[in-house]
């Protein structure tokens, strides 16, 4: 640990402070506003777009046809990747030749894509033409993210919408949100981001991949393709998909500290501008910025955390020999270094990005953890674009009614009233992450196929495994990558935690938005309980822990925290 | 019902068009119009105008006189279509025994390097195709190197340190070194190494430095 190294950590927090508000007003204006930007410009776009896609009425729904219609686009989306995959050497753009993808491993990237999480059981360089990379992957990179802040929004709308005297119960339009995410938000900030990242080194070009002689004479292959553009969105709609296997570790995708330091706060801008567009839909900012707080303290926590343990030696190799270890640099890039991976690393996790920079399977064993955890929490440390604001919003809702309990009072939010029916589905959106993740890991444990594919032995072994399907459920999608997922066993099991960890919280944050849409609004009193202040962001973030714990800490002790204490005793396996 | 899923299915084509086909089209136009080196993949030449990799992508030097880059996990190594890390962790008897081995063949080749040996040297990088080197794990290999090419060390020195990237803006990243740029560096310096290791000194013209 370095000064240096905090000075970086602490240089990028700054930046995510600065960017929340202006880009949160903007979201702001693109979803809620009365006027969009450049009407002259997007507003015929927009209704072109609208009317070729059906949508053109834009009549407002309620939470079930928003649901249905989220479903029905989530369905033909994976459909559709499926299938692109399936024929790639009948599509263009295949200079490698490069053969259809199998069923199963098909299966899991369109899950994988469709639901945000891009877990890739695949190395992009050895399986996917360009034309899937762009037209599958890339896309789904766009609507995915875009799905997700319709979801945000209408549960936003459900809280904060004032309804009229018959009681308001549509959540806006899901056609529509989509569109605009899309238009507005995510397609030119990419096309901006995508060229800067060219400048720096990133590719952008459909040539065939290109043989060399290195300058000792041997033969060296270099792979190509149109990576920024897949990049930029990458980051940005907190997809994670690398195009190459090694992902942002790759130089051709994250040449520069520079673009290292650009890639890590895209990541966090979108989830943390819309807490404070969620403050402004609540008519006060402070809302949203205590979303913002609870958010903050998780993080720097977690940064913290990973970057201490990850500065320290590496265990096995400090007893090879006389090496001198400044921390633990397997599976590092020397431009990025410890902090910076570090950084990187709480950052993808946090949010679920799970694209990384170095690989998480060699950190230091808490090092590791702390990726987990983060992914643990739920997803709502930031989270994902829309994901992480409808995770943390149902975590209000816990916090909320625990207050309620205390002081004996029937909780209330914005000054609606919270009542068995939100508890119920908020209780099944927490529920459903854990049996996912847990389920899924003890029956990999105890069956062949599952324990066959590890690459490390003793407890790290069993963390490869709970990290792919915490991963997969939590819709993050980096990996303790030693793990050889491409098999039918995996493809299949964390193809089905994916769209668990999806639409089974979608669809709950989505219900709790239509019941809460038409409920009557309270003025507050001397009685209510500030959701505001630090009193709450304290609260928040005590449920968010101990939710997360709880669950999950005895799987945690017997994976990376019993390798903690044998590493240092060191033990090998 | 069905009119739901006819609005999904128009609305896919649409956005497909839109943001899988028009957008990275749009984008490659642009870069190609403005960046075509770096969109291209940034190769470099050597002093013959033989074009002999990327300034972005590492490559292995097995030759003494060449500063050596480090191990990877990249396919057989720095293998450019299977970018990759080793993923063995703190308790692996894999990771332990590779770097003994590594330990004990750098000092074969570096008798009069320090004890202990830098860090990078001994692992592997996540792409497995790391194209730096920090400042020390180079320096650490110039006295093998100025052997090799029959000059003295202090000779060397100047070449790596012309070539020495700090970080940027002074916080992000690390300081770093390019171990193609800095062995063509060193060859135009020197001229390029024997096979056998053995330099043929001589070579006064100044290093020239840049990707291009």
């Amino acid at each position: 640990m370095s000064f240096i190294g905090w000075s970086q950590i602490l240089l990028f927090f700054a930046l995510v402070v600065v960017v929340t508000k202006p880009l949160g007003t903007y979201l702001f204006r693109v979803f809620e506003g009365d006027t969009r930007p450049l009407p002259r410009v997007l507003g015929p776009v927009e209704r072109a777009l609208l009317r070729l896609c059906g949508a053109a009425d834009r009549r407002e729904q309620t939470w079930g046809a928003y649901a249905g219609a989220l479903l029905a686009f989530s369905f033909v989306s994976v459909l559709a990747v499926y299938l692109l995959l399936r024929m790639q050497h009948l599509l263009p753009l295949n200079p490698q030749g490069l053969d259809a993808v199998g069923p199963e491993l098909a299966f899991n990237t369109a899950v994988s894509f469709t639901s945000n999480t891009n877990w890739q059981s695949y190395a992009g360089e050895s399986t996917l033409s360009y034309f899937s990379q762009m037209v599958a992957l890339a896309w789904q990179n766009f609507v995915s993210a875009a799905a997700g802040m319709g979801v945000a929004l209408a549960l936003a709308r459900g809280f904060t919408r004032r309804p009229g005297p018959d009681g308001q119960k549509t959540l806006g339009n899901f056609w529509v949100d989509l569109m605009n995410a899309t238009l507005y938000v995510l397609l030119p900030l990419c096309v901006v981001y995508a060229l800067f990242l060219v400048s720096q080194g990133v590719l952008q070009n459909f040539a065939p991949y290109t043989q060399l002689v290195t300058l000792e004479g041997a033969r060296q292959t270099l792979a190509q393709g149109p990576v920024a553009s897949q990049e930029a969105i990458k980051m940005l709609g907190t997809n994670g998909g690398g195009f190459f296997n090694a992902n942002s570790a790759h130089p051709f995708e994250n040449p520069t500290p520079f673009t290292n330091l650009v890639q890590v706060l895209s990541i966090f801008a979108i989830p943390a501008a819309l807490t404070y567009t969620y403050g402004k839909m609540a008519g006060d900012s402070r809302q949203g910025w205590a979303l913002f707080a609870a958010m903050s303290v998780l993080f720097l926590a977690g940064v913290a955390a990973v970057y201490a343990a990850e500065s320290q030696p590496n265990a096995a190799i400090a007893a090879a020999g006389p090496v001198a270890q400044a921390g633990n640099l397997e599976g590092k890039e020397v431009r990025h270094g410890i902090t910076a991976s570090a950084l990187f690393a709480a950052v993808t996790t946090a949010a679920s990005c799970g694209a990384v920079n170095a690989m998480h399977d060699s950190f230091t064993p808490l090092g590791g953890l702390v990726p987990l955890v983060n992914m643990q929490l739920g997803e709502v440390v930031f989270g994902g674009v829309g994901a992480g604001l409808y995770g943390i919003l149902v975590m209000v809702v816990l916090s909320v009614f625990i207050a309620g309990l205390m002081v004996g009072r029937t909780p209330e939010y914005l000054g609606k009233k919270i009542e068995a029916r939100e508890m119920k589905l908020a209780m099944l959106y927490v529920l459903v992450f854990p049996l996912f993740t847990l389920g899924f890991s003890g029956l990999a444990a105890v069956l062949p196929q599952g324990v066959s594919s590890l690459n490390n032995a003793g407890p790290h072994g069993l963390s490869e495994m709970l990290y792919a399907y915490t991963s997969g459920a939590a819709n993050n999608g980096s990996a303790f990558a030693g793990l050889n997922a491409n098999t039918p066993f995996w493809n299949v099991t964390l193809g089905v935690a994916m769209l668990g960890g999806r639409f089974l919280m979608m669809v709950p944050a989505l219900a709790i938005a239509g019941s809460m849409v038409g409920k009557k609004v309270v003025p507050a009193g001397p009685g209510t309980f500030p959701t505001h202040g630090v009193l709450f962001t304290g609260l928040l973030v005590s449920v968010i822990l101990i939710v997360g714990a709880l669950t999950f800490f005895p799987a945690l002790s017997l994976g990376p925290i019993v390798e903690h204490f044998l590493a240092g005793a060191g033990e090998v396996y | 019902m069905f009119s739901t899923l006819l609005v999904a299915l128009r609305t896919c084509a649409v956005t497909l068009v839109l943001t899988g086909l028009l957008y990275p089209l749009a984008v490659t136009a642009l870069a190609q119009g403005v960046f075509p080196h770096e969109a291209q993949g940034s190769r470099v030449r050597d002093a013959r105008g033989r074009e002999v990799g990327s300034a972005l992508i590492g490559q292995r030097f097995t030759r003494a006189g060449y500063i050596h880059a480090r191990p990877s996990a990249a396919g057989e190594g720095y293998d450019g279509m299977a970018s990759s890390g080793s993923n063995l962790g703190a308790t692996s008897l894999k990771l332990k025994e590779r770097v003994a081995a590594e330990v004990e063949r750098l000092r074969r080749e570096n008798p009069e390097a320090s004890v202990p040996v830098p860090a990078e040297l001994v692992t592997t990088s996540a792409s497995g195709l790391d194209p730096h080197l920090s400042p020390e794990a180079v320096r650490w290999q110039v006295p093998r190197v100025a052997r090799a090419r029959g000059v003295a060390p202090e000779r060397v020195l100047p070449v790596v340190e012309a070539l020495v990237e700090g970080r940027t803006l002074g916080v992000l990243g690390e300081p770093r070194v390019n171990v193609l740029l800095l062995n063509l560096a060193l060859d135009r310096r020197f001229g390029p190494p024997a096979e056998a290791g053995r330099g043929v000194g001589g070579g006064g013209a100044p290093p020239e430095g840049g990707a291009r």
